[in-house]
């Protein structure tokens, strides 16, 4: 479960970042990339929360 | 019932104020690392990139001017702060009382809190600025100081007291709230600036550098600003957090560390926040000008929401909650040490409010770069007297932690050179036209031989005396 928690998290990041530079390539516009952003954004503050800062249970 | 239970949680948050930092609590890399990237990749790099522009800095004197300015930064943290920090382990105003005495610090504290509660209150500001949008409320400009309308200061006051409510949890939530939002932040700068780019007329790498000096930082300053050379953006950036690493403010942040050399660890912060998000702000700033004009609104947040849409808008807001919060717990620190007994969240409450205050006037935001240089002047005379006390007062036959052995309240020596230094600061700014940005690093020799000459009259007087 955490691992798929991670593997959003870290889509949340991509969807931040790489629409950016297809609006640098001109593959997409600035409003695509706005709306990508704020989903990645969902992403990553949706699912971080529950796996980064989390103590390690003792065995 | 419950409101005790609160209290009563709060009341046994220990921050090891007057004791050293034990071995179980200390931090690994990692803390200090997310700490330093989230803290200096905040609401204020919104301001400060678009301030360069304005400034008319060319691009020469910001990618070559700020790269060596930071690296001084990571050096003064890793060679000045850090090694005295992981020694004793105690925060800074326990350190300074001891070398300065009870009366001087609780100045020294109340001075100190006060422009901690200035900066947090720009931040508050800038948080504000995007929190505003949905509202419609009416944003500063370049030239406003005073509180442009009522919805402004409504919405000021709300962001001051979440960020409050956070700072008040004290350090491990500070340091986990940056630690979660700091690797999204920083893409959003990134990501940012990639997507205005083609308006700017960069579509590849070889187009930056015309592009950087025909139509970012052309080198020509805005109307009503001064001109800005390589020399202003090495000393800012080296200067811009003078307080914490040659102010040695950041004693009470390092004091945490397992070694010495989790100084350099600043270097995130520094070359992500200052350098990166620093040119990615400023990238934004000149396509928000390009689009607007010069006479507009100065909104760090417009600019954000601009470029980036809601993700901008949202990341200044956590942008200038991740500087404030730990502003104001420092500035919570600040004031709790004038009187130990007083709770820290408390304390801290009191501080929140008084910032939040601060904030509804935009002076604080529009004249940051000239506070932020005074602001580490200010203080960075009692750091060139801890630097001292802690090398060489004992080599030179002196007494070191002076206050703490005589048992005396007000340390005259250090009093004197704290005293000294800001009036020839003052007479060097004002006689000899020395900008505020300059006078950090005369500052701290002067300071520094101050002490050592006022405190060998005042001692050997005394052992004469005895």
């Amino acid at each position: 479960m955490l691992t798929i928690l991670k593997i959003i998290s870290f889509i949340g990041l991509g969807f931040t970042i790489l629409p950016s530079i297809f609006v640098l390539t001109g593959t997409i516009g600035m409003q695509l990339n706005k709306n990508l952003m704020i989903l990645g954004t969902v992403l990553w503050f949706g699912t971080v929360i529950f796996w980064m800062n989390r103590k390690k249970k003792n065995p | 019932m419950k409101k005790n239970r609160l209290v009563a949680r709060l009341d046994a948050i220990e921050e090891y104020e007057r004791t050293p930092v034990p071995e179980n609590k200390l931090k690994g890399l990692r803390s200090f690392i997310g700490m330093y990237a989230g803290e200096h990749t905040a609401g204020t790099e919104f301001v400060i990139g678009p301030l360069f522009v304005a400034h008319g800095a060319s691009a020469f004197a910001i990618v070559v001017g700020l790269f060596i300015g930071n690296l001084l930064a990571v050096l003064s943290w890793g060679f000045l702060t850090a090694p005295i920090a992981t020694r004793r382990r105690i925060t800074l105003y326990y350190q300074l009382e001891k070398i300065c005495g009870y009366r001087l610090v609780t100045i020294y504290n109340l001075v100190n809190g006060l422009m901690f509660c200035f900066l947090a209150g720009s931040m508050i500001a800038v948080s504000a600025t995007a929190v505003g949008i949905p509202f419609d409320i009416a944003m500063p400009t370049l030239t406003d100081w005073l509180p442009t309308s009522i919805g402004w200061i409504i919405t000021v006051l709300l962001v001051g007291l979440v960020i409050t409510i956070v700072a008040i949890l004290g350090y491990e939530q500070v340091s986990k709230f940056a630690n979660l939002a700091a690797p999204w932040m920083i893409l959003i700068f990134l990501a940012a600036a990639f997507a205005v780019m083609p308006e700017m007329g960069i579509n590849s790498i070889g187009d930056f550098w015309t592009a950087a000096n025909e139509k970012i930082w052309t080198g020509i300053p805005l109307a009503g600003q001064s001109k800005f050379t390589i020399w202003h953006t090495i000393f800012f950036a080296w200067f811009a957090n003078m307080a914490m690493h040659i102010g040695m403010a950041d004693l009470s942040i390092f004091r945490y560390a397992k070694k010495w050399q989790y100084g350099f660890s600043s270097a995130t912060g520094m070359y992500v926040g200052h350098y990166i998000a620093w040119m990615a702000s400023g990238i934004l700033y000149a396509y928000f000008l390009a689009k607007y004009g010069s006479a507009g609104e100065f909104a760090p947040g417009k600019i954000a929401y601009e470029a980036a849409g809601l993700a901008g808008a949202f990341c200044v807001v956590i942008a200038g909650w991740t500087t404030a919060n730990p502003t104001i717990y420092r500035a919570g620190l600040a004031f709790q040490s004038i009187n130990p007994k007083w709770k820290r969240w408390k304390v801290t409450l009191v501080t929140g409010l008084v910032t939040s205050i601060a904030a509804f006037f935009p002076a604080l935001v529009m004249q940051l770069l000239g506070f932020v240089a005074i602001y580490g002047f200010i203080l960075m005379p009692m750091g060139a007297v801890i630097f001292i006390d802690f090398y060489l007062m004992e080599n030179l036959g002196l007494q070191s932690s002076y206050a703490e052995k005589t048992n005396i309240k007000f340390n005259w020596a250090a009093g004197i050179t704290w005293f000294l230094t800001l009036i020839m600061g003052l007479v060097f700014y004002l006689y000899f036209d020395v900008e505020v940005y300059f006078l950090g690093l005369p500052g701290w020799f002067i300071a520094s031989a101050l002490y050592i000459i006022v405190s060998f009259m005042i001692q050997k007087k005394k052992q004469g005396i005895h």
